[in-house]
């Protein structure tokens, strides 16, 4: 194998064992990202002159004999939502163009004392909001396993980069499932911890109570070890909680024994793709085999969560995105008006349609007079179906679902008709809206050779299962062995 | 026609914590524009609040100092709305859930105690402040607007009372009194001037017996004395409006303290629907019943109690209590010279006059005085065993007050001491009949305005240092047998 298409886990190895110098493999990826970049399209801003530099400095760290860290000298991409100080930090959006935060996200700084090199910023649907990455006020991203379709979204930039073997890892966020979708459509791991797992401070915020910062890998294990890195309580984060980080990797058994996981029938609804019900089912018998009891469970709020989704994080986006202004920083419209008039014209020039439809949606669901009607009864709402999966956590450690009703689809083939687009979130929603944890991970493909997800939903702070369950199937399987040809 | 009157006040309070309520920065007051920021305060992407428990202290303090029921769990909210100096254009404040509920303010109104129910106090981040060009010298600079961010999260604390107050007087005490509270506290300077206290009304009339009318909405106004003078021109332009059977609008207007008049903010452009949400970027505060009892037994006796305290203990007239007790400071200086000094009439008055005067000539506050409460009182007993004169020692005051040097020092090194050596001052008052023949003679004609007039030159003769007593009884003697 190449070194692109090595995980994390195996380059670290190589890297300790001095069989591959740190510079050799930011030179293999740069080489990889010349020659797939121009098709893909996953990265907004490369760093190839520093990388280089920090590989030399670690190869130097090393020959001095210093011991290194699962992810000292492995390079990572970053969403372009998240802070890394003087780097221009765009949320794909022109209204953030030459943004330089002075500043680095938590997840950021806790990457920089583990060792990572910074590869570059991937590109995302516009302030996280969308399902393709179609929304990119920049350029568009495409699936490596198939250039004609959509990488999924929002943090699709991250799953390409890592998919197309660009970086063995990558950083997204996800709010609605910006993270576990786009890996189910790529291929690739994806986990969106528990809300309050990782610190938010530096993730530019698109919904304040569901966002959440995550690892975008290869293999379970490399998701594992990256959350490691990322997790626990953070000062600058009051709603980062102080649950103690367990260590990750002793969650990686490849047994199931006494498991106990539930298959919610209300995921498998007319909509779904007959190939991903088929392949999700298949994988149930896999899990079954390794020791699992799965039986059927019942989340009968399912049906209300994309609206309830739709109200709250559009709500919490119009108060995130008021600060963009026209005033301290960002883009600021050249005609010159008056104060009411810069407001309006910067933000009318500054953002995409789709940021706009979210920020006025918000605004209604907030104003007087529809607000108890909306967002109050959104919140109760809310809280339904997170009880509806407390309960089921009663019975069961873990939940299945498919983590996409469909495959990738094709390029413009939902741009216009935002519903449609916004059903693509239909089952990874849920695990946001009750701030619980989730992977998404490769189970098959479809006929035309398309990556499908199966994602495992845990209970609050219980990654571990999450990765156990995950981690066994991937061991027993070959799937994730496969790589896009490009 | 007669009106009932109904009055209620927002009063926000800029609270002395050391920091900003979301961020680490500095509160000091009058550092260079935008000096005092930092990521958060400047509300730039991705950057969270972090709540500073000292504010929530501070406020919950202030509460109970105001018998507010303290909440055990409250939340803040965003109040959303676009403004230059409000750099996330929402300003974290508290809707549903205040930190404090219910309570009151008593004080006195010509003679009778007055209640005033107190609504809600919440907790809140100050905005920033706008500079514009038209008041620079630069010509470049004339037609810009400026954002000075160092203002921006500094904690607010807003205390708001129900529309109980029924006339401008009362609503005036009301702020003499209510602004004593957070100074006795320290919380907060309650500085009009430099805007840590400030003040919004609203008002509506109604006939007596019905039901509350329309009300307006008063702001721009910056000192007590304005809000009493907004308030009396509102309750005329509305009763007014009122008498000729028209209606009252709810609206929103300013006081232009040139022209003694209230007129309309441009409603359109700021009719504010605040769209108040909790605010997900904090967790709800859970306040534990054993902090609220801790901050309830660390209250100082609070400034209406200790008045009533000094009337009683001290047989202070009113007035002189309620000067004392003013801020806690000055209350305590009272108390501490009553210790070396135990006549609290004397020592009031000289508190009062003296003291008071020479506070506001040097604009210093109690704190900053170099006299002791005990070296006052020394000055005070010298007085009274005659070692000095009355006028004497308010000279000796004003100079301890500048140096900060002692009542004994200076009487000994300006030889301030009084004459009441009767040897001595026989001497001077020879010298002087001797030198004064006519008024020697006018006395004798039965002039008494005379003897005044020999007072006078003894005292003269001796710098003031003569005994004034001691003067007129040798001088009487000396003349009745000449």
């Amino acid at each position: 194998m190449k070194l692109h298409e090595l995980s994390a886990h195996r380059l670290h190895k190589l890297i300790k064992n001095r069989e591959v110098s740190v510079e050799e493999i930011v030179i293999s990826l740069f080489q990889r990202i010349e020659k797939v970049e121009e098709k893909v399209k996953a990265f907004l801003f490369l760093y190839k002159k520093e990388a280089l530099e920090e590989a030399r400095k670690w190869d130097k760290r090393i020959s001095q004999g210093e011991d290194i860290g699962p992810l000292s000298g492995i390079p990572i991409a970053i969403k372009d939502n998240i802070c890394l100080d003087k780097k221009e930090t765009t949320c794909a959006s022109r209204i953030l163009k030459e943004f330089y935060p002075p500043y680095a996200a938590t997840a950021i700084e806790r990457l920089k004392k583990a060792g990572v090199i910074f590869i570059g910023k991937t590109n995302m649907d516009e302030f996280a909001m969308g399902s393709s990455t179609e929304n990119s006020a920049f350029q568009i991203t495409r699936n490596p396993w198939n250039l004609e379709t959509i990488p999924g979204g929002s943090s699709g930039g991250s799953a390409v980069a890592v998919a197309s073997g660009e970086v063995p890892l990558a950083l997204g966020s996800d709010t609605g499932g910006s993270i576990r979708q786009p890996a189910a459509l790529c291929g690739v791991v994806g986990l969106k911890p528990t809300y309050g797992r990782v610190s938010r401070y530096g993730l530019v915020a698109f919904a304040s109570s569901l966002d959440q910062i995550g690892p975008v890998t290869k293999t379970v294990r490399d998701s594992a070890n990256l959350l490691q890195v990322i997790s626990g309580k953070d000062e600058f984060d009051s709603t980062s909680l102080d649950y103690s980080v367990p260590d990750y990797s002793e969650s990686l058994i490849s047994e199931l024994k006494g498991i106990r996981i539930g298959l919610p029938k209300e995921y498998f609804i007319p909509g779904i793709e007959e190939e991903v019900k088929k392949k999700i089912l298949t994988a149930t018998k896999v899990l079954q085999d390794l020791g699992a009891r799965v039986e059927e469970v019942s989340l009968p709020h399912t049906e209300y969560a994309v609206a309830t989704y739709y109200l709250v994080a559009t709500a919490e986006a119009s108060s995130n995105l008021a600060r963009y202004d026209g005033v301290g920083y960002g883009y600021r419209t050249k005609e010159k008006t008056n104060l009411i008039d810069m407001y309006k014209k910067s933000r009318q020039q500054g953002f995409g349609d789709e940021v706009k439809r979210r920020i006025m949606l918000g605004t209604y669901v907030l104003s007087k007079g529809y607000y108890e009607n909306y967002y109050g009864k959104a919140q109760r709402v809310r809280t339904l179906i997170k009880e509806d999966l407390d309960k089921v956590f009663q019975d069961f450690d873990a939940v299945i679902t498919p983590t996409s009703p469909t495959v990738a689809f094709k390029v413009g083939e939902k741009i216009d008709d935002p519903l449609k687009m916004y059903l693509s979130d239909i089952f990874t929603i849920s695990a946001n809206l009750a701030g619980i944890p989730g992977i998404s991970i490769l189970c098959g493909f479809n006929k035309d050779n398309l990556p499908i997800g199966l994602q495992i939903l845990g209970k609050a702070f219980d990654e571990e299962t999450v990765l156990r369950i995950a981690y066994a199937y991937e061991q027993n399987t070959e799937w994730h062995k496969r790589r896009a040809e490009i | 026609m007669n009106y009932e009157v109904s009055i209620g006040l927002e009063v926000h309070v800029e609270l002395l914590t050391k920091s900003k309520l979301f961020c680490g920065c500095s509160t000091r007051f009058g550092a260079s524009p935008n000096s005092q920021t930092c990521p958060v305060c400047l509300g730039l992407p991705g950057v969270l609040p972090v709540i500073n428990k000292k504010a929530v202290e501070y406020t919950l303090s202030t509460a109970l100092a105001l018998n507010c029921k303290a909440s055990n769990f409250s939340r803040f909210a965003r109040k959303n709305y676009y403004y230059p100096d409000l750099p996330k254009n929402y300003q974290i404040s508290q809707y549903e859930e205040p930190l404090a509920r219910q309570g009151y303010l008593e004080f006195e109104l010509e003679g009778k105690l007055r209640k005033v129910e107190i609504e809600r106090v919440h907790l809140e981040e100050d905005a920033g402040k706008l500079i514009h060009g038209e008041a620079t010298e630069n010509i470049e600079e004339k037609d810009m607007s400026f954002v000075d961010y160092n203002r921006t999260g500094i904690p607010l604390m807003e205390i708001v009372t129900f529309p109980v107050i029924s006339s401008p007087e009362e609503a005036y005490q009301y702020l003499v009194n209510l602004k004593k509270i957070p100074k006795y506290l320290k919380v907060s300077d309650c500085n009009m001037e430099e805007g840590s206290l400030r003040c919004d009304a609203n008002i509506s009339l109604a006939p007596k017996g019905e039901k509350r009318g329309t009300k307006a909405e008063l702001k721009n106004m910056n000192s007590f004395k304005e809000i009493r003078e907004g308030l009396t021109s509102e309750i005329k332009r509305q009763s007014h409006l009122l008498d000729k059977g028209k209606r009252i609008i709810q609206e929103t207007r300013l006081w232009d303290n040139k022209k003694k008049k209230t007129y309309p903010m441009r409603s359109k452009e700021w009719a504010h629907d605040y769209r108040y949400f909790p605010e997900p970027d904090l967790l709800p505060l859970e306040i534990e019943e054993k902090w609220i009892e801790e901050l309830k037994a660390k209250l100082p006796e609070l400034p209406q109690t200790r008045c009533q305290r000094f009337i009683r203990e001290y047989s202070l007239p009113p007035y002189d209590a309620g000067v004392l007790t003013d801020s806690k400071e000055l209350a305590d200086y009272f108390e501490e010279c009553l210790k070396s000094f135990p006549q609290p009439k004397q020592v009031s008055n000289w508190i009062m006059g003296e003291f008071l005067r020479l506070l506001k000539e040097e604009n210093i506050t109690v704190e900053e005085v170099k006299v002791s409460p005990t070296q006052l009182g020394k000055l005070l007993k010298y007085l009274k065993k005659g070692t000095i004169s009355g006028k004497l020692a308010k000279v000796i005051f004003e100079e301890m007050f500048k140096t900060g040097r002692k009542a004994k020092e200076i009487i000994k090194l300006q030889g301030l001491k009084q004459i009441t050596n009767e040897k001595s001052l026989r001497k001077v008052i020879d010298e002087v009949l001797e030198q004064t023949p006519q008024a020697v003679s006018d006395f004798k004609k039965g002039k008494g305005k005379a003897l005044g007039y020999l007072v006078g030159e003894v005292m003269k003769k001796t710098k003031g240092k003569a005994n004034p007593g001691l003067v007129n009884k040798l001088l009487k003697e000396k003349l009745s047998i000449l």
